[in-house]
């Protein structure tokens, strides 16, 4: 464990706009100034077009490329790297596995089971396959704190659900699902398990055969790596049978005028030329979390989650969406704030210098069955410090005067 | 009202208080706009007799600056022809924009109070919601 890299020093955008009280980090982390310095070393001394040429700068490319898919598959516990394809973000490669996965293996009348509090990433997709496919799009309900049970979902699986769809931790409730649990009950049914990690990487130790989960997608830019590189992993003998997502340059074996043979794993799935800095700087983003340590990491954001949770929960006219239980939270606190719209939320926040999201967060169906129209939410990271927490509740505390109500 | 009431008293007074946010049901003609990235909606009713917006009202969900704004937005055109109520939100919109002279932001009365709007960019999709809406409506008329 190494404690100085906790600090916002690490973190230039923080040297630039010092009064910054940066609360959304789940929309996107800050990058620190080792993982920027990875993806300038890569494109002042290893670029080159990886995995094509045949001369020695291409070979570092290609080295440090495929470098950063080991560093991916020690990061979550692949069994092989074959197991690991880069893609631009979550949302990409949960189209793949619809795409590509989907197409060949649903037809009319199956049924595809998906969280209600799902990213509309992990929702659409579904939602347009079943419909080319006559399949059938099925919701699985929480309670009003976020909380999906074994039971529940035993009750959802028939016989006709091929997979079942749901994210790691929710961008609104912040809660942890029980995925290794949920993945035993899916596969006694023969259903597959598609795990949204987009909101976890960050935060817990993913272990994907430990899980036992089928398919697992992250984006690098909410886990302190550039935007534009993501992952995909899934298990080897689906990815065999998989068809391309993409048809192109570099995921072909033989190509004549009628036909080609694909490439093998992962880069049948890898079409052009690929993300090598992003992959190169999401490699500088996992060993910075090593070094820094998932305990460290988790005991700072639960520190952090637990002060501003304690004091909004004292605030009269603040609602907050999910568990009671600070610790159920992992650095997401989504809230309301009665008679005030989330828009005027989030501005006032903003005239303080302080960044928070405010709308669906890509969770129409979620907010239409909680029964609110919108919401605001702020979310942490371990780089947050105690001052922003305190920023955070002072202004929270003049919303509702600064919007003309007299408490 | 407080005194440092965040978007002014004008918008706070009319976001509180609205004189329009109500059903109409003598209304002639009623059109329904939608903000997709927020998820807010309007729906504009107006009474539009002999060539005469003689009423008009609005409900739907917003945030302060579109209520603000689609109550101020009646108050302008209720008792305008429909030219009339065009040629407001065309000098509306170019307030919006930043370009209107200060001549023009007077013959906008009270939605003067939004021009700050034309600094806050994230925030222009909630101001035209209604203006928007009254477009749509008068067009499809």
């Amino acid at each position: 464990m190494n404690n100085d890299l906790i600090g916002k020093h690490n973190f230039p955008i923080f040297e630039k706009y010092k009064d910054l009280v940066y609360l959304d980090s789940s929309a996107t982390q800050q990058k620190p100034q080792r993982v920027i310095d990875a993806v300038t070393r890569y494109y002042s001394e290893l670029n080159a077009n990886p995995l094509r040429g045949l001369y020695e700068l291409s070979v570092k490319a290609t080295d440090a490329y495929e470098g950063a898919r080991e560093s991916v598959r020690r990061f979550i516990c692949a069994q092989s790297t074959k197991e690991i394809v880069f893609t631009r973000n979550a949302s990409e490669s949960l189209n793949l596995i619809a795409y590509s996965w989907g197409q060949a293996n649903i037809t009319q009348g199956d049924e595809i089971l998906v969280c209600i509090s799902e990213h509309h990433s992990n929702l659409l997709p579904w939602q347009v396959l079943a419909k080319q496919k006559g399949a059938v799009l099925k919701f699985l309900e929480c309670d009003k704190s976020g909380l999906y049970t074994a039971k529940a979902l035993e009750k959802a699986l028939t016989p006709r659900t091929k997979v079942f769809a749901i994210a790691q931790i929710s961008n609104i409730f912040g809660r942890l699902n029980p995925i290794k649990e949920f993945a035993e009950i899916a596969h006694k049914n023969g259903t597959l398990i598609v795990c949204d990690a987009a909101q976890s990487a960050a935060h817990i130790p993913i272990d994907v055969q430990k899980l036992g989960v089928d398919f697992l997608a992250f984006s690098g830019h909410k886990m302190l790596a550039p935007m534009g590189i993501g992952v995909l992993y899934a298990r080897q003998d689906l990815l065999e049978k998989m068809p391309p997502f993409l048809y192109g340059g570099e995921m072909i074996e033989y190509v004549t005028r009628e036909g080609a043979t694909y490439a093998e794993l992962p880069h049948k799935f890898e079409a052009g030329t690929v993300n090598a800095g992003g992959a190169v700087g999401l490699a500088a983003a996992i060993d910075y979390i090593s070094q820094l340590g998932f305990e460290a990491v988790q005991k700072r954001e639960d520190e952090l989650t637990a002060l501003a949770f304690e004091q909004m929960k004292e605030i009269a006219h603040i609602n907050i969406i999910g568990a009671e239980d600070a610790a159920e939270h992992h650095g997401i606190i989504t809230f309301t704030v009665d008679d005030v719209h989330p828009h005027d939320i989030a501005a006032i926040f903003d005239a303080d210098g302080i960044a928070i999201r405010a709308g669906h967060h890509c969770a129409q169906p979620l907010h239409e069955y909680l029964e609110i129209p919108s919401s605001a939410r702020m979310s942490l990271a371990f780089y947050n410090d105690e001052t922003d927490i305190a920023r955070f509740i002072a202004t929270l505390k003049t919303i509702r005067r600064r919007m003309g109500y007299d408490s | 009202m407080t005194a440092d009431s965040f978007y002014g008293e004008v918008l706070a007074d009319h976001n509180l208080h609205p004189l329009h946010k109500h059903e109409l049901e003598c209304a002639t003609h009623c059109c329904k706009g939608l903000n997709p990235t927020c998820g807010d909606n309007i729906e504009l009713n107006l009474d539009i007799r002999g060539g005469v917006i003689t009423d008009g009202s609005f409900t739907g969900i917003g945030c302060a600056v579109s209520q603000a704004s689609a109550d101020i937005m009646l108050e302008l055109i209720i008792g305008k022809t429909p030219d009339e109520a065009k040629h407001i939100a065309a000098l509306f919109r170019k307030m919006i924009a930043g370009e209107a002279s200060d001549e023009e932001i007077d013959e906008l009365e009270e939605a003067g109070a939004l021009q700050s709007i034309s600094k806050m960019p994230a925030r222009v999709k909630c101001a035209l919601l209604s203006w928007n809406t009254l477009e749509k409506l008068i067009d499809e008329k």
